[in-house]
């Protein structure tokens, strides 16, 4: 690992550096990370006075509980629904700005706000216009005959919470695909309307394969928010309901652990997400070093 | 532009202007609700158009709050988020500087080991650990206090890197010169490659002050007692009553209040804050 | 000021790479010692030993007589002249010239005095209050000599501090750097690469190759008497032409190209038999009218009309160009076309004959 050529001799000096980010790491990081493995094997009886090992069999009710499945594919269907909403009309944005030169700086300002608005308030609000007897979304949708009710609807809360994940998502991805575009020389655009190709095609051959760095990274990153993130949205909203219909795994591992108090499955859901964050870090690294040696 | 078609461009600020409505929409809607008096809201939709009960709106809110939802006012919940914010992004910048000054200044046993230990950190956000978290604050004594708030949250491997990655770019020279110079490694950093990282340290100040205001389920954790809460988790008590009673203008005008400082600061360091947010993810 | 001195230095870095093997200099008091060489000959390495920046790994290095490799380099009352010049960015001129002093624990008017001293010495007094950036390049070199010249230093270190610099201002500093050395008298060492500066700077000369002390002598010795073929091909410019050659006895030097046999004048000639280089400075052939004085013929391939000089490349005639090409410096108002045959005299005592095998000079 990488120092300087000429480094202070001190011996003692360096540890009492890292003593603080290591003291709130192994206090708040590792050891809970630590106790949540080993809970994971164990059962508590029904006063939490004695506790058994079990192995692995708080995995094995876990992957066999339909509410845990139903789960999992709920958060697949948010993650995605939100990194493709949010990059699609990022994408736009960051086009359309891209050409601007005069009006880019106020398009941008006017568009990095929502990143500022915590997930819980961009909830709140979303919440507020889709409310169903005097949000002013569902009076337009009902006059296009459209019933709107995410109180008992689950494909109704899931747009609602997918909008309001995006919304707030959508300055950060705009703000790299702007510096993407950006980054794509202009001869290249220049010579590939030489060549006589439209602003259209060269955005679908040149552009769009030439920001796929960009794209990829941002799908990576947007996808750890929607997982990880979005617990206030949900939590403020909709509170994973309608019957479970946007119970992502992380509000399920707060409304397992703390409300119902269920130590082990818990526990042994929060493994489970453990190991799809290192995942996702993993490939997050391994991109960057190629967007390095590149 | 390769090309220049005025009719592109129109269409470009066409779909700008009509995408920016959008993204404001749901921020006016509640603006304008903010403003209205409490009977409006019970017939049919939320109206267009500002009303005139904004003052009496917002002081309502800042100085007695919803007290039936059982949250406190919103002056001092958001005394305690200002305090969370400024706390977890002063916290996390000065461990994390000292902590990178160690790893690429100085040669010593264990440095890896170090740097993994601060890296892993990245993989265990506070959502998967939230239990045994919980029971180290609550062992620690720290719950309902603002070390309880802050301190489990100021451990942080972005910031870390971000200074790793700054500093291997400050010549070498530098120090090889504040050497000579007689600069021992205190004076070094202080003298030196302290105010070299200025910029740095704003631009990560802007983002984890964002990052502070808007923590949630943290605060929501380790906080029964009123006088700890923070405003983003204090309105979803309201909300939730809000739904039963048609109380929406105060908690628009609360949602407002919550959203504001940071919007602020987003807007007015907007350079920082771009450097901050593309820097981090290095 | 102090006299340095190398005892078997050397320097063996963790991988078990030899930077340095064993080199030994003394540096009188108050003269330059320049160390010349290629990238990666272990010149810097040396010099960074002396400031106290690399631990040694065995030898010793002494400035004023004391033993201070365990010193840090603080404590060895050296300055340095860094490559990038290393100025603090956020500092102001007078700043960084006043840092070490402020360090040292100097009272203040005493900095004042010493500060404005140097920067009026080196023109730099309307600049004190300027930051780096807004400095020329020139300027900034300037400012770098002024930190060292402010602490009073019983030695200067540099490290290739012209390298940074396009050719006309590094020919104008190099003046410069060798006046305040004089002026001041301070016992400095100069690493470069470059072998101009070399020439010009060193009171003694060090020529390094692959972490050893080649040659160490005057720049002037070093030229007329190069004690390798390296030296000889690294001091000079266009360097030394190195022919081979069998020595034949008192006829001369057959040329293993093929080339006709050459008797250089004023050389002691090697035993019969024996392989060597015979080693000839562009600017020690003289064009000759006739061709019977003519030591060797050169077959010109490419002409490089400089002004003042002209270059002439070419083959010895009759050789099968195996030996390489052979350049000679003419005078400028030659008028020379490829393909023409030269008809060339070495100068008198001017040839160089170096041992084929070990390249040590004969």
């Amino acid at each position: 690992m990488q120092t300087k050529r000429t480094v202070f001799p001190n011996k003692a000096l360096p540890y009492f550096l890292l003593l603080p980010q290591l003291a709130v790491t192994g206090i708040f990081f590792l050891w809970p990370a630590w106790q949540a493995i080993w809970f994971s094997f164990l059962r508590e009886d029904a006063f939490g006075f004695k506790s058994t090992f079990v192995w692995l069999e708080n995995y094995a009710r876990l992957f066999n509980s339909a509410s845990y499945i139903n789960s999992i594919s709920i958060t697949f269907t948010f993650a995605f629904a939100v990194a493709f909403l949010s990059m699609a009309v990022a994408l736009l944005f960051a086009v359309n700005v891209n050409s601007m030169i005069r009006s880019r700086n106020a398009y941008t300002t006017l568009l990095v706000w929502p990143y500022a608005v915590a997930p819980a308030v961009a909830g709140i609000l979303w919440w507020f216009l889709f409310n169903p007897s005097i949000g002013i979304l569902p009076y337009l949708l009902s006059m296009a005959e459209i019933r709107w009710n995410h109180r008992t609807s689950q494909a109704d809360a899931m747009t609602l919470v997918v909008i309001a994940a995006s919304w707030k998502q959508i300055s950060y991805n705009f703000l790299f695909f702007l510096a993407g575009l950006q980054a794509i020389p202009n001869s290249l655009i220049e010579a590939a309307a030489i060549d006589g190709a439209g602003p259209f095609k060269r955005f679908r051959t040149i552009v769009f394969p030439l920001l796929s760095p960009t794209t990829f990274f941002l799908l990576v990153v947007n996808v750890v928010y929607a997982m990880f993130d979005t617990f206030g949205i949900i939590h403020a909203t909709t509170e994973g309901g309608p019957a479970g219909g946007t119970n992502i795994m992380v509000y399920k591992v707060y409304a397992d652990g703390v409300i119902g108090l269920n130590l082990g499955s818990s526990s042994a859901q929060s493994v489970v997400l453990m190991c799809v964050v290192i995942f996702l870090t993993v490939i997050q690294f391994r991109y960057i070093e190629r967007r390095v040696q590149y | 532009m390769v090309e220049n078609r005025p009719f592109l461009t129109f269409l470009s600020h066409l779909v700008l202007i009509l995408g920016l409505l959008v993204v404001f929409l749901p921020v006016y809607i509640a603006l304008i609700a903010s403003t209205r008096g409490p009977t409006e809201f019970l017939s049919g939709i939320v109206p267009l158009l500002p009303g005139d009960h904004t003052i009496a709106n917002y002081r309502a809110m800042l100085q007695s709050g919803l007290s039936t939802s059982g949250a406190p006012p919103l002056f001092p919940m958001m005394m305690n988020s200002l305090i969370m914010a400024l706390a977890i992004a002063i916290g996390k910048i000065v461990i994390s500087i000292i902590s990178a000054y160690a790893i690429v200044y100085f040669r010593f046993p264990f440095r890896a080991l170090a740097f993994w230990a601060i890296f892993v950190t990245l993989m265990l956000p506070v959502e998967v650990r939230i239990i045994p978290t919980f029971e180290v604050v609550a062992n620690l004594s720290m719950l309902n206090s603002y070390a309880g708030l802050t301190i489990p949250l100021i451990a942080s491997a972005t910031a870390t890197f971000l200074f790793r990655q700054f500093f291997l770019t400050v010549p070498e020279e530098l120090i090889e010169a504040a050497r000579v110079d007689g600069a021992g490694p205190i004076k070094f950093f202080w003298d030196i490659l302290l105010p070299l990282s200025r910029t740095n340290i704003a631009a990560l100040f802007v983002i984890l002050f964002i990052y502070g205001w808007n923590q949630y389920l943290w605060p929501l954790l380790i906080t029964t007692d009123t006088r700890y809460y923070t405003v983003v988790m204090g309105i979803k008590r309201m909300a939730a009553y809000a739904d039963a009673e048609p109380l929406w203008n105060l908690v628009m005008a609360a949602v407002m209040l919550a959203a504001i400082p940071p919007v602020i600061v987003i807007i007015f360091m907007q350079r920082l804050f771009i450097k901050g947010l593309v820097e981090t993810e290095k | 000021m102090a006299t340095v001195e190398l005892k078997d230095v050397k320097k063996t870095y963790a991988g078990g790479v030899e930077a340095v093997k064993g080199v030994s200099i003394d540096i009188p008091d108050g003269q330059m010692c320049v160390l010349v060489g290629p990238s990666g000959c272990g010149k810097s390495t040396l010099l960074r030993m002396v400031a106290g920046l690399e631990t040694i790994t065995a030898g010793d290095v002494l400035i004023d007589n004391n033993v201070v490799n365990r010193l840090g380099p603080a404590e060895r009352d050296i300055a340095m002249v860094f490559q990038n010049y290393a100025l603090y960015p956020h500092m102001k001129v007078y700043d960084n010239m006043a840092y070490g002093l402020r360090n040292r624990g100097m009272p203040r008017p005493e900095i004042d005095q010493r500060v404005r001293e140097a920067a009026a010495t080196l023109g730099l007094a309307e600049l004190l209050e300027r930051k780096p950036r807004e400095l020329s390049g020139g300027q900034r070199q300037r400012v770098a000599m002024g930190r060292a010249i402010v602490r009073s230093p019983k030695a200067f270190l540099f490290d290739e501090p012209l390298s940074n610099l396009d050719a006309k201002l590094r020919g104008q500093m190099r003046i410069e750097i060798k006046a305040i050395q004089r002026r001041f008298g301070v016992t400095s060492i100069y690493v470069t690469h470059d072998q101009v500066e070399a020439m010009t700077l060193a009171d003694i000369l060090v020529v390094m190759n692959a972490g050893l002390a080649e040659q160490i002598g005057t720049p002037l010795s070093i030229y007329e008497r190069p004690a390798t073929t390296f030296v000889a091909g690294f001091i000079g410019s266009p360097s030394m032409n190195l022919m081979k050659a069998v020595a034949q006895g008192a006829k001369g030097l057959q040329l293993a190209d093929g080339g006709s046999v050459v008797k250089p004048r004023d050389t002691e000639l090697p035993q019969g038999g024996r392989e060597v280089l015979l080693g000839v400075r562009p600017e020690h052939f003289t064009l000759v009218k006739d061709g019977k004085n003519a030591d060797l013929e050169l077959s010109v391939t490419a002409v490089e009309t400089l002004g003042a000089d002209t270059l002439a490349h070419g083959r010895p005639s009759g050789s099968n160009g195996s030996g390489g090409e052979i350049i000679a410096r003419l005078p400028g108002a030659s008028r020379i076309d490829e393909g023409d045959v030269l008809p060339l005299a070495i100068d008198p005592g001017l040839a160089h004959l170096f041992d084929a095998a070990s390249g040590q000079r004969i």
